[in-house]
């Protein structure tokens, strides 16, 4: 089921917590809303599935107008973050839970919610638990039995509010990777928020960045990564440098030394360049480069991170250098950004 | 979930109490004091009461529970209880779900409002329903023109005791409400539930121990009930006589057998009580413990 999200604004209490938003998720997509607490990330979600509802703005679920229905009606599978799952239900009866409680010729017989159940259980790996109750479960298990619940209604888009949040990290990595699987094999369109890069950027599809109830990018762990079109998203995602530069006549200074980077479409003024530490060429000789004194210097994994001032104002910016290259070893340094990106001062 | 905060909690518990160790004799004189306390000021009454109840054997006994009026005394105060706890189960209900699911203006003085009778002398309570519905009253000359009794008749009493009674479900249930949130109601509903059955399969079993523990309490309180039901009562032997008046009563008229064995039934139901909270609080103390004490 495709989902259109247009122009929604949600306020609580007159204080905005979506501006605006606008998004296109097409059908068995799998996207990720990705933001720091506060981004409206949850609130988007939760707009989604019909537990809030928009101030301004419609939420579309193919060509039907969803903000008109109730969640009931809206048909969505969400999982919550600390799973919701009924505690004095067995963990069959929890799945069922949505097909006990339909009216009439839609209501499967018991036998019937039963088998289904037991089909979803096999589906989520948990065979064999079917009797077992909630308390008796551990995390990962729970969040597997909610996921089961939610699908057992056969929802039009599932809705997974940090999933994983309440894990530890080995057990987040095999069910994210289990959820790819599941994904991939029953084709939900499925939303899921999250404030883990990695998971967003190794899992969706697509990728939504927000902050501060507004959208930042959408694009793919790609886009995203290579081409952030926005400081914030430079900033919040992976790592990044930034210095504070001139643009002049097309060509990028600092101080009074041009750097060897043509910005030909930014105008003259003040900016910021950001770029990624370990996105950059080390030279030799220095006719057009940043070049800086080696501050400090730190063994980070694979690599080693070396600290420069930089220009008369001795700017602080990182850049990451392989463990054995020379140039750690050198009290000055001199590099050019491979891939960077300018936005106006502020 | 629970299990790690039990956890701490007796980490924390032993921790304070090795910190805080008094000396034996200490210990033995505080415990000492506290057990004279429980002896003379409820044990040694209760054993007085069945005593009493007993003292000239167990023929008169049941003699005296079988009189007609004490059989009316008991049949009114189960009346009593049959209709307000019920009532108070709906109000509770209700209430608890306002307060712990919704934000609204004027919530944190309904919450103080249902505290109310915990802080008014139930006498005082009593003589409110006389000054509204008493002859004098507010409401009187239009009652007595539509030809309602409330005022020493049944109405009446049932009337106070819910008065005095409404806060028990209320008070058990907001707190567990509000700890268990609306997560579990949101997840009925987004599995297709009404709002109907998201309470009825999912709210009220979640809710279920505390809400018996609540009724338990506001069974007694409406079986025992004395001072504000002493007011509105008019006193009328074999009609509007509840079991603790019929007690007071009894014992006016020097039938000591007789009040101590209407007494003993009260004191029997209190006894009742008190275990079977005992048990719940054992079995579901988790689930009550969200509750503050009265």
């Amino acid at each position: 089921m495709e989902v259109r999200v247009v122009n929604v604004r949600k306020e609580f209490e007159r204080f905005p917590a979506l501006h605006d938003v606008s998004l296109d998720i097409s059908s068995g997509e799998l996207i990720a809303l990705l933001g720091p607490s506060g981004s409206g990330k949850t609130t988007l979600l939760r707009l989604i599935a019909g537990l809030e509802r928009p101030t301004k703005g419609a939420i579309f679920f193919g060509d039907e107008d969803a903000s008109q229905k109730s969640i009931q009606e809206r048909n969505v599978g969400f999982v919550f973050q600390h799973y919701a799952l009924f505690r004095h239900m067995t963990v069959a009866d929890n799945i069922g839970f949505g097909l006990k409680v339909r009216h009439g010729a839609a209501r499967p017989s018991g036998q019937e919610i039963r088998r289904r159940a037991l089909e979803l259980l096999d589906l989520v790996q948990l065979s064999g638990l079917e009797k077992r109750y909630p308390a008796q479960l551990s995390g990962g298990q729970r969040q597997r039995v909610a996921l089961a619940r939610a699908m057992a209604i056969e929802p039009k888009v599932l809705l997974l509010d940090e999933p994983f949040g309440a894990l530890d990290a080995q057990v987040r990595r095999e069910l994210r990777r289990w959820l790819r699987e599941i994904h991939d094999r029953t084709g939900h369109t499925t939303v899921f928020v999250t404030h883990d890069q990695e998971e967003a950027l190794e899992l969706a599809d697509r990728v939504v960045v927000m902050s501060q109830g507004r959208i930042e990018q959408v694009g793919t762990a790609d886009d995203i990564y290579d081409t952030p079109n926005s400081p914030f998203v430079y900033t919040f995602i992976g790592e990044s440098s930034s210095l504070p530069v001139k643009v002049e006549n097309g060509e990028v200074w600092i101080a009074d030394r041009p750097i060897g980077l043509s910005a030909p479409h930014a105008p003259s003024g003040e900016a910021v360049l950001y770029f990624r530490p370990h996105d950059v060429d080390l030279l030799d000789g220095c006719s057009g480069c940043i070049a800086g004194t080696v501050a400090a210097s730190r063994r980070v994994a694979g690599t080693r991170r070396v600290e420069l001032e930089v220009g008369g104002e001795r700017q602080r910016v990182e850049i990451e250098l392989p463990v054995d290259h020379p140039a750690a070893q050198k009290s000055r340094v001199a590099f050019r950004p491979r891939r960077w990106k300018l936005f106006p001062a502020s | 979930m629970a299990d790690p905060e039990i956890k701490s909690y007796e980490l924390h518990h032993e921790s304070q109490s090795a910190a805080v160790t008094e000396s034996r004799p200490i210990k033995a004189v505080l415990m000492a004091i506290a057990l004279a306390f429980l002896a003379v000021f409820l044990l040694l009454p209760l054993i007085v009461v069945f005593h009493e109840a007993l003292a000239k054997g167990i023929g008169a006994y049941t003699e005296a529970l079988s009189s007609p009026d004490t059989r009316s005394a008991i049949r009114l105060t189960l009346l009593v209880a049959a209709i307000s706890v019920p009532l108070n189960v709906i109000f509770g209900i209700s209430a608890a779900w306002a307060i712990a699911k919704f934000e609204f203006k004027g919530k944190a003085f309904l919450t103080t409002l249902i505290d109310l009778p915990f802080s008014v002398s139930p006498v005082i309570s009593g003589l409110v329903y006389v000054l509204l519905f008493g002859a004098q009253g507010l409401l009187g000359a239009w009652l007595k023109a539509h030809g309602i009794v409330i005022l020493f008749a049944v109405p009446g009493i049932v009337l106070a005791t819910i008065f005095v009674t409404f806060p028990f479900v209320a008070r058990e249930l907001i707190p567990l409400m509000q700890e268990q949130g609306n997560g579990d109601e949101e997840a009925a509903l987004s599995l297709g539930a009404s709002g109907w059955q998201a309470f009825w399969y999912v709210t009220l079993p979640n809710v279920k121990w505390g809400l018996l523990y609540g009724v338990l309490l506001c069974n007694a309180r409406a079986m025992g009930e004395f001072g504000a039901v002493s007011v509105v009562s008019g006193h009328i032997r074999g009609l509007t006589n509840t079991m603790p008046l019929h007690v007071e009563i009894l014992y006016n008229e020097y039938n000591a057998v007789g009040a101590f064995a209407v007494a003993s039934l009260l004191a029997g139901l209190a006894l009742v009580t008190l275990v079977l909270k005992t048990l719940l609080e054992m079995r579901y103390g988790a689930e009550i413990a969200a509750t503050r004490g009265h």
